[in-house]
């Protein structure tokens, strides 16, 4: 600023002082010779400012190009973001509708100028999954297990029903992909219940396709008895172990 | 005669030398319940031998038959009619002060102590018998004072231990008690540093040397390991312990679950079974290394490997095909070819320890499981088990036995206990080894064919037993967790 002033001054000092041109012109920032006697100065212009934001409105999370031009100012300021240079250009992404103000002051007086940026919200996102029971909860509330007899892996009559209805309902909700756990009782011996739980497994497997399930959507593992349901030796548990058991699988 | 190494044989002659001699009728009864007891030539001499030496023994059988003939057992004893030798085994002397002596002894002779009583080769003179003076070295033997009554001892074991320059040293000597002219056998002489774990290899090493000499030049079994399932970490794994039960720690962190350990003939591989996350596959664990090393994953269920005594191929189950049939496959995983094909679960297979040629297997193919046999190319499939639920074969070392678990009398309203029995392979004649309760199964041949190692319910949970492979000195070797599935090293 200060140089700046300097050259306003020597301009000015050229037209009336021509003996003193020289000195000026060498030495004008280093050296502060002698003034002249100041010739009244002329009143100073005044500043001039002007700010616009191109795109003048955008989404959320989008930025928008933020331009200014003073002329004339020596103190240039946006609001929010403090003193700037007199003109430029600056990358801007408010979260919301922000009006920017920019203040020119000169010699000459102050400039104000400002533009607004609109951000419009996206739109809002899609509602909550209505509060109605997921996948998982159908497929557990629908779904039954199928129970053997001992040392058998061929489907009995009386889960015949439970099977058809496993198999219906996985017919309409053929995006659920499941596990089929075979497991067995606590007498057998380790080896014999696993293979005989991958039997049963294979078994529900089966079934299922042969009732128009993809066999792709079904995985099937044995426990054998390493993962029993019921831990008392009746028979009543023993049933509670022998099954074919359904796993949603997430 | 062969007694010492097949105690099986034993165990019948002697059952039918003693019934047979002195009561026809008890013979007649045996043979009902067994039904299949067919009178032995050879065992003419020794019927008369047992009829003198067991005429009180038979009044308790007689007794026993006559009032429980619902019982389908006689227990007639540990090597009835065999003339097992009589060892006398002083406790070991220390030959040093040193204050570490006291606990090395103990450990020292207990374990030696252990090893010779489990053998079934010796009979142990109880301790009560010997005199209050007992050697620590050749010069201390008094032999008028163990080879004639109450000891009556036919061999001497002895020495002494001590620790002496950071070093453990230990002598030890076998003497023939009744050859007062030369009467040494073995002598011995063992260092190795100061630790219990050195004391109890040493106690194995000269166990097994005695053993060896007195048992019909068959090696001893005292080094040998045992490697099982425990759920001692939460989690049921393969862990390892000496076959006296000590020494137990795990070897695999799978943290899911293992099962059916199976080591290499060499040692060096432990093949097993293991849920992962694609299913059960066949894991191979590494006892240099101590980690897994690779093995191909089949897909499906893969379960109950067993070795080729040579080392060079596994049989296991697997249900890659949509039903469990026997698979062979080289020790690398490579060449996999399918063994049996039929409707109803295979599993468990397990080969023929002495030629390699036979493997036994469980099939479900006609409802319960039984017991199968087949050449190791898959001909000639044999049934061997009529009746109930049969699994877990296990083909003894010299290849004429089967180990199996059993529920013979399985059905509606039977008490339908599991037990283990042996079954001579050529003519399906079997004997029931296990009587006392409880869930019993996974027999496994030790490596000299004279023990059986197997899972029991019998006090409480599932813990490993062992017993002479005629069914006595029958004892427990692991009390904490459950722990299932014994696997004996091959020496």
């Amino acid at each position: 600023m200060e140089r700046k002033n300097m050259k306003l001054q020597t301009l000015k000092t050229v037209a009336t002082v021509a003996s003193l041109a020289a000195i000026l012109m060498l030495g004008a920032c280093k050296k502060k010779a002698a003034p002249p006697p100041p010739p009244p100065p002329p009143p100073p212009p005044a500043p001039t400012a002007s700010i616009s934001v191109s795109p003048d409105t955008i989404q959320t999370g989008q930025s928008a190009t933020l331009s200014w031009q003073t002329s004339n100012a020596t103190d240039v300021s946006i609001d929010g973001m403090g003193a700037v240079q007199a003109s430029g250009s600056q990358q801007v992404s408010p979260s919301e509708s922000t009006t920017y103000h920019l203040t020119a002051k000169g010699a000459g007086g102050t400039q104000e100028a400002t533009t607004r940026l609109t951000v419009n919200q996206p739109p809002p996102p899609p509602p909550p999954p209505t509060p109605g029971p997921s996948d998982e909860d159908l497929f557990g509330q629908n779904i039954k297990d199928i129970y053997f007899d001992y040392d058998k892996s061929d489907i009995r009559p009386d889960q015949q029903g439970s099977l058809q209805g496993d198999a219906q309902f996985l017919g309409q909700h053929t995006n659920i992909n499941f596990t089929v756990e075979g497991h067995c009782d606590e007498r057998g011996s380790i080896e014999y219940n696993l293979a005989l739980g991958d039997r049963r497994a294979q078994s529900v497997k089966n079934a299922l396709v042969a009732a128009g399930v993809d066999g792709n959507r079904i995985k099937t593992i044995s426990y054998g008895k390493e993962k029993p349901f019921c831990m008392e030796h009746t028979e009543q548990c023993w049933q509670e172990n022998r099954r074919g058991h359904f796993v949603y699988q997430k | 005669m062969m007694v010492s190494n097949l105690p099986l044989i034993t165990y019948r002659s002697t059952i039918l030398s003693f019934a047979g001699c002195i009561f026809p009728a008890a013979h007649n009864l045996f043979k009902e319940m067994h039904g299949r007891v067919t009178a032995d030539s050879r065992t003419a001499p020794m019927r008369r031998r047992c009829c003198r030496a067991l005429s009180l023994a038979l009044l308790l059988c007689c007794a026993l038959t006559t009032t429980s003939l619902a019982q389908d057992w006689v227990r007639t004893g540990s090597g009835l009619g065999v003339e097992k030798v009589r060892l006398a085994v002083p406790d070991f002397k220390p030959s040093t002060n040193d204050p570490q002596n006291a606990a090395l002894l103990k450990t020292f002779n207990d374990t030696f102590w252990g090893d010779l009583d489990n053998s079934g080769v010796v009979e142990l003179v109880s301790k009560s018998f010997y005199p209050l003076q007992t050697p620590g070295q050749p010069p201390d033997v008094i032999f008028q004072a163990w080879n004639v009554p109450p000891p009556n001892a036919a061999m001497l074991a002895f020495g002494n231990l001590g620790v002496a320059n950071g070093k453990l040293k230990i002598l030890g000597w076998l003497y023939d008690a009744k050859n007062t002219q030369s009467p040494q056998i073995l002598g011995k002489e063992y260092t190795d540093v100061p630790t219990d774990d050195a004391a109890r290899l040493i106690a194995h090493k000269f166990a097994d040397d005695i053993i060896f000499r007195l048992g019909g030049g068959i090696e001893g079994i005292a080094e040998s390991k045992i490697y099982f399932v425990s759920d001692r970490s939460g989690h049921k794994e393969i862990w390892e312990m000496d076959y006296d039960g000590a020494n137990q720690h795990q070897l695999t962190h799978q943290n899911s679950i293992s099962l059916s350990p199976r080591i290499s003939p060499d040692g060096t591989r432990l093949a097993f079974s293991s849920l992962t996350k694609s299913g059960w596959d066949i894991l191979m664990y590494s006892t240099d290394l101590n980690r897994l090393v690779s093995f191909p994953r089949y897909g499906a269920t893969n379960l109950s490997p067993s070795w080729s005594p040579d080392g060079a191929k596994l049989a296991f189950a697997s249900s890659r095909s949509g039903d469990s049939e026997i698979y062979l496959c080289d020790a690398n995983g490579g060449n996999l070819h399918r063994m049996t094909a039929n409707k109803g679960p295979d599993v468990s297979p397990a080969w023929n320890r002495k030629t390699g040629a036979q493997i036994a297997f469980v099939s479900g193919r006609t409802g319960l499981p039984q017991i199968y046999t087949m050449e190791a190319d898959g001909t000639n499939q044999q049934r061997m088990t009529d009746q109930g639920y049969a699994v877990s074969p296990n083909w003894s070392p010299n290849g004429q036995f089967l180990a199996l678990a059993w529920i013979r009398m399985y059905g509606p309203g039977e008490p339908g206990s599991s037990d283990i029995y042996l079954m001579d392979i050529a003519s399906k004649k079997w004997v029931q080894l296990t009587h006392d309760g409880g869930h019993n199964d996974f027999p496994y041949w030790s490596p000299d064919g004279r023990h059986i190692v197997f899972q029991s319910s019998r006090s409480g949970r599932e813990q490993i037993w062992m017993m002479l492979a005629d069914g006595t000195k029958l004892h427990q070797l692991t009390f904490t967790g459950r722990n299932t599935q014994p696997d004996w090293s091959w020496k």
